[in-house]
């Protein structure tokens, strides 16, 4: 039997203090009956003795002290999950918004889940193509990899993200595809973008969104990326589907939390977020990964902006510190009109090398990658010393270096947001781009691969 | 005993009852039998840090306490097997529980059924004290594991079994002085926050072979030393701990994976089975003991791990083994510090870290050294701890860098912009330094000649003055150096290049050994030296430059390791012919 207790003692938006409760117990989900009627949602974050304090996921408008009633409802809060969620809108709170039916549950899952076992996991090694020549050829992504993408206010950080979505492939195979997407604290405008892409290319019957929008209730985004991570993990590991998880924008999330641990009157870390940011991001980005005996994954896009573009402002460096590598984009890039502007040199995907070279992508990818790196690398420095001290001050290699670096921008970097390259478009590109520079300065290449891919014109 | 819980806050849980609890015991909390640690005691109240996820606890449930401190079990089935940070093995977890971790799970570290032959060293009659072996099992084809008569039991053998046993079979029983008998086990348990005791220590005085040029080589770590190695994420701090698990010339590995990524693990269980000790041929798996506990995974958990890591390092380290510890990172170990210190409402220092941050890392840290064993007989064991740091943005004025620098005597600094430029391992040879430099070098001089700590130094000072001269050429470009400079920044490129950067994944490259390591060295510092020379004698530097010796010794290092000799002569006789006939041209000229 639930008991109502209308011992409410004090609110203090987020939270909540009940007093006089029994059996209540750490992290159980709460339902708030207002004298209208209404009904919010709250989860109890610490019990001592007969009094627990309380986090609302709405907002506190209106709660009466004397005449609200709580309920405790003894489990954790849970997601109704069924393959019918494909093509539907929910709320943050999971519930659906698209004026459909209520979800017929298959099962009620716990938003929290379970760590996974580390002994369970099996590695990621399949290449994703997403026909993006800095994605695929040098920061390659693999099935079940976590991925962000570091973005700034004002960059094409949605187009990025959306022809992902779209392009994305594995290679010879035809598996069940599912996009679940989680609109954190973003605006209307950018949450239709996405929708609007996924309508367009008909990926939305295969998509699950969620939706918190900009003037939805701050704190109940900590719950939509892991209502969002529920519905992944059901797709992925019961139905064997292969799931794209896009999270956006994980700054609102940390926000969100920042407002809660602050409310909560606890030591703040750097920057005023609580010292625990850590694991609770490693809680969500961990669930993304592939299991042993399993047919389905998780790959998850977290879309990040980054405060005043700073990599080292504690969301962005976190999650680095968490993900497999990283896509960052760079204002520079995208003010020369180079699409996606993707910054190469800091990007970096983690998992790449397991995931390219024979009967992955080409023997050749891995040469060509550390070589494309190396030489855009010093191509940029050459280019720097040229503004201060002009163009005589080079040496004639590295003149060369500095045209390398202007054509890889332009060729290879910039592909526009239509154009989807196939793998061996983007390795063959990159020899291209390779004959600019000097035959020994090759020196990340076998030579075996340069007789092979790049035999002497003359 | 036990007691009723009266408050819960994430993973701190105060329960009353309990006054005949001791601090630091571990107790089983509610019905789910949690397991969790006693931190402080106020009166009868306990405030509990329990390793699993609480949710759905509350008031009222029972905590029962088990008297006995955190601690390890150590015994055979160790090896080859994988751990979470209370020492419980995921593989068994994952057949009694499916693919998620789930709470109140309960497994013995060591394998209950399995059966190992013991074959007995001592004898009946023979006098044994602690840390004498009384018999030997073979663990895994690599290790011979040897059972140890456990620390505060010292008497006369009565009887000695032989043959196969699980590991609570009793295999030896010894009299004491009162003629108590003690039956004794394949299975000795000990507390994880207090170290193992030994006759002695040592100042370390022999390298750890890592097969790594810039460490071996440059920045030396010591057996049974200490060293660090922080960096920015994407620097390759990962990488560079694998490595040495996989090519360090120790005999046991204990990698503790602590608050880091899943798939990281998975890599190394994979992984590590397939790959041979360049030593032995046998598998490395099979040497490594590996401690996991994710990011995801309990936080109060892996506050434990790196005890329950070094713990076991100090168990094989008795038996006279080299043990090499790799944690990574014990910044996430510092994070689960902060916040259990912040659950205890307790003041906090630097950063939100606990006071007494410090000195929990330098009690680890010392838990490092060679020491001379418990037991009879001269057996030498070390641990060497090498730490990843993982600073916030990269800046290691944070605290947790500084207390760990404060400590150790290697400092592995990774620099993110060398990592942008795909330089590996990017370890920065400026920011960089090993105190053990001192007293390896008699080591050192002893195997390979005065020759190889002179290159060594010669090659730093290289690096030194490019990076003055790189002031310069900012400034005014490169053709206002002399051409002795030139060539000084050229040499010092090919040292970067052709010496330092190693790649992890390539089998030719991965590892190196010290001959191979000195001969590339002196390959480039000959060229810095002929082509001195030459310039001395009017030279001309541009076709000095770009002679075709040079694009070999670009791809010195991944000649096949077994016949290295060979080509590195090859080499310097070609690069010796043409730099002679540059001189001769600029002559005729």
């Amino acid at each position: 039997m639930i008991k109502e207790y209308k011992t409410i003692r004090e609110i203090a938006s987020p939270l909540m203090v009940v007093e006089h409760v029994e059996g209540v117990t750490y992290d159980e989900l709460g339902e708030i009956e207002l004298p209208n009627g209404d009904v919010r949602r709250c989860k109890v974050l610490e019990v001592e003795g007969d009094k627990a304090v309380v986090q609302l996921f709405e907002s506190a408008q209106g709660i009466n002290l004397a005449q609200s009633k709580v309920r405790f409802l003894g489990h954790p809060q849970q997601l109704a999950v069924s393959e019918d969620m494909l093509g539907r809108v929910f709320n943050g709170m999971g519930q659906p918004i698209d004026g459909g039916p209520e979800i017929l549950a298959d099962k009620h899952l716990d938003i929290n889940g379970l760590p996974m076992n580390p002994a369970a996991r099996a590695y990621p090694a399949e290449f994703i193509q997403t026909g993006i020549s800095t994605v695929d050829g040098l920061n390659t992504l693999v099935r079940g990899q976590k991925l962000p993408i570091f973005s700034g206010s004002g960059l094409p950080h949605a187009a990025l993200a959306a022809q992902i979505a779209r392009q994305a492939k594995v290679l010879g195979d035809n598996e069940t595809f599912a996009v679940v997407f989680a609109a954190i604290g973003i605006t209307f405008e950018e949450s239709e973008y996405f929708i609007n892409d996924f309508r367009r290319t008909g990926a939305i019957d295969r998509t699950v969104v969620f939706s918190n929008l900009a003037n939805d209730p701050a704190v109940e985004r900590i719950a939509t990326p892991r209502m969002a991570l529920t519905a992944a993990e059901y797709l992925a590991f019961e139905k064997d589907m292969q799931v794209l998880v896009i999270l956006t924008d994980i700054t609102n999330y940390a926000e969100a939390l920042r407002e809660v641990s602050a409310a909560k009157k606890e030591v703040p870390g750097r920057r005023g977020y609580p010292g625990y940011l850590y694991t609770d991001l490693a809680t969500m980005y961990e669930r993304a990964g592939r299991r042993q005996g399993k047919k389905g994954s998780i790959t998850m896009i977290p879309i990040l902006t980054m405060p005043e573009d700073d990599k080292t402002h504690p969301i962005p460096d976190l999650t680095g510190y968490i993900t497999e590598g990283q896509i960052i984009l760079s204002r520079d890039l995208h003010r020369k009109g180079i699409v996606p502007p993707v910054d190469v040199l800091p990007s970096l995907s983690r998992l790449k090398d397991k995931g390219i070279g024979v009967g992955k992508t080409r023997e050749d990818h891995a040469g060509t990658m550390n070589q494309l790196f190396a030489a855009y690398s010093r191509g940029k420095d050459a280019k720097e010393l040229m503004t201060i001290l002009g163009e005589a001050a080079l040496s004639d290699d590295d003149k060369l270096f500095a045209r390398f670096a202007d054509e890889f921008e332009k060729v290879y970097v910039s592909q526009g947001n239509d154009v989807n390259r196939s793998i061996e478009e983007t390795l063959d590109l990159g020899w291209k781009l390779l004959r600019i520079l000097p035959r020994r300065e090759l020196k990340r290449i076998k030579p075996e691969m340069i007789e092979k891919y790049m035999p002497d014109e003359e | 005993m036990s007691g009723i819980i009266t408050k819960v806050s994430g993973p701190l849980v105060v329960a009353e009852g309990l006054a005949d609890a001791n601090v630091s015991d571990v107790v089983r909390v509610g019905s789910q039998r949690l397991i969790g640690e006693i931190l402080n005691m106020t009166g009868d109240t306990a405030s509990i840090q329990v390793y699993e996820e609480t949710s759905g606890l509350g008031p009222g449930a029972a905590v029962e306490t088990t008297g006995m401190p955190m601690s390890v079990e150590l015994g055979p089935g160790m090896l080859d097997n994988i751990y979470d940070g209370i020492q419980r093995p995921l593989p068994e977890m994952r057949a009694l529980t499916g693919d998620s971790i789930t709470r109140g799970t309960d497994v013995p570290a060591l394998n209950r059924e399995k059966k190992w032959y013991f074959t007995p060293v001592a004898e009946p009659g023979d006098h044994v004290t602690a840390g004498d072996v009384l018999g030997t099992v073979q663990e895994t084809s690599a290790i011979l594991h040897k059972i140890m008569v456990p620390v505060g039991i010292e008497g006369e053998v009565v009887s000695v079994e032989t043959g196969e046993h699980v590991v609570t079979d009793v295999i030896a029983v010894v009299r004491d002085k009162k003629g108590e008998e003690h039956k004794l086990t394949m299975i000795q348990r000990w507390p994880v926050r207090i170290a193992r005791p030994y006759t002695r220590k040592y100042v370390p005085s022999r390298p750890m072979n890592s097969g790594q040029r810039i460490i071996d080589t440059m920045f030396p770590i010591a057996k049974g030393g200490t060293a660090a190695v922080p960096g920015p994420f994407g620097s390759g701090k990962t990488v560079v701990q694998h490595q040495l698990a996989k090519w360090s010339d120790v005999d046991i590995v204990i990698y503790i994976g602590c608050g880091e990524r899943g798939n990281e693990m998975t890599d190394v269980l994979m992984e590590f089975p397939e790959l041979k000790d360049p030593r032995n041929g046998e598998p490395l798996m099979k040497r490594t003991v590996l401690i996991a506990n994710t990011s995801d995974m309990p936080v109060a958990a892996r506050e434990a791990s790196i005890y329950t890591g070094i713990t076991i390092a100090e168990y094989f380290r008795d038996m006279g083994y080299d043990v090499a510890v790799l944690a990574d990172s014990t910044s996430r170990w510092a994070e689960a510090l902060r916040e259990m210190s912040g659950r205890l409402e307790e003041m906090p220092g630097e950063e939100g870290y606990p006071a007494y941050l410090a000195s929990r890392l330098a009690q680890f840290y010392e838990r490092a050294g060679v020491v001379e064993c418990l037991g009879t007989g001269d057996r030498q064991g070390s641990v060497t701890a090498i730490g990843a740091v993982s600073p916030p943005g990269g800046d290691i004025s944070e605290p947790v860098s500084q207390a760990t620098m404060r400590i150790v005597k290697v400092f592995w600094a990774l620099d993110s912009s060398l990592a942008y430029a795909r330089h590996f391992p990017a370890i920065n040879w400026l920011t960089s330094y090993s105190l053990y430099m001192d007293t390896l070098r008699p080591w050192y001089t002893e195997q390979f000649g005065e020759a190889y700590m002179q290159n060594r130094e010669r090659a730093m000072h290289i690096l030194q003055e490019e990076s003055e001269l790189q002031e310069i050429v900012r400034l005014v470009g490169q053709d206002a150096l002399s051409p002795a400079d030139r060539l000084t920044m050229e040499t010092a490129k090919m040292i970067r290049e052709d010496f330092l950067q190693q790649n992890a994944f390539v089998d030719e490259d991965a590892y190196s050994s010290y001959a191979k390591q000195f001969r590339l060295l002196d390959v480039v510092l000959r060229y810095d030296v002929l082509c001195r020379d030459a310039l001395q004698k009017g030279a001309d530097m541009e076709k000095l430059f770009a002679i075709s010796a040079r694009e070999k010794i670009g791809r010195a290092k991944m000649v096949d390791p077994k016949n290295f000799e060979g080509e590195y002569d090859a080499i310097e006789a070609l690069m010796k012919r043409e730099i002679e006939e540059v001189v001769a041209g600029g002559e005729e000229a």
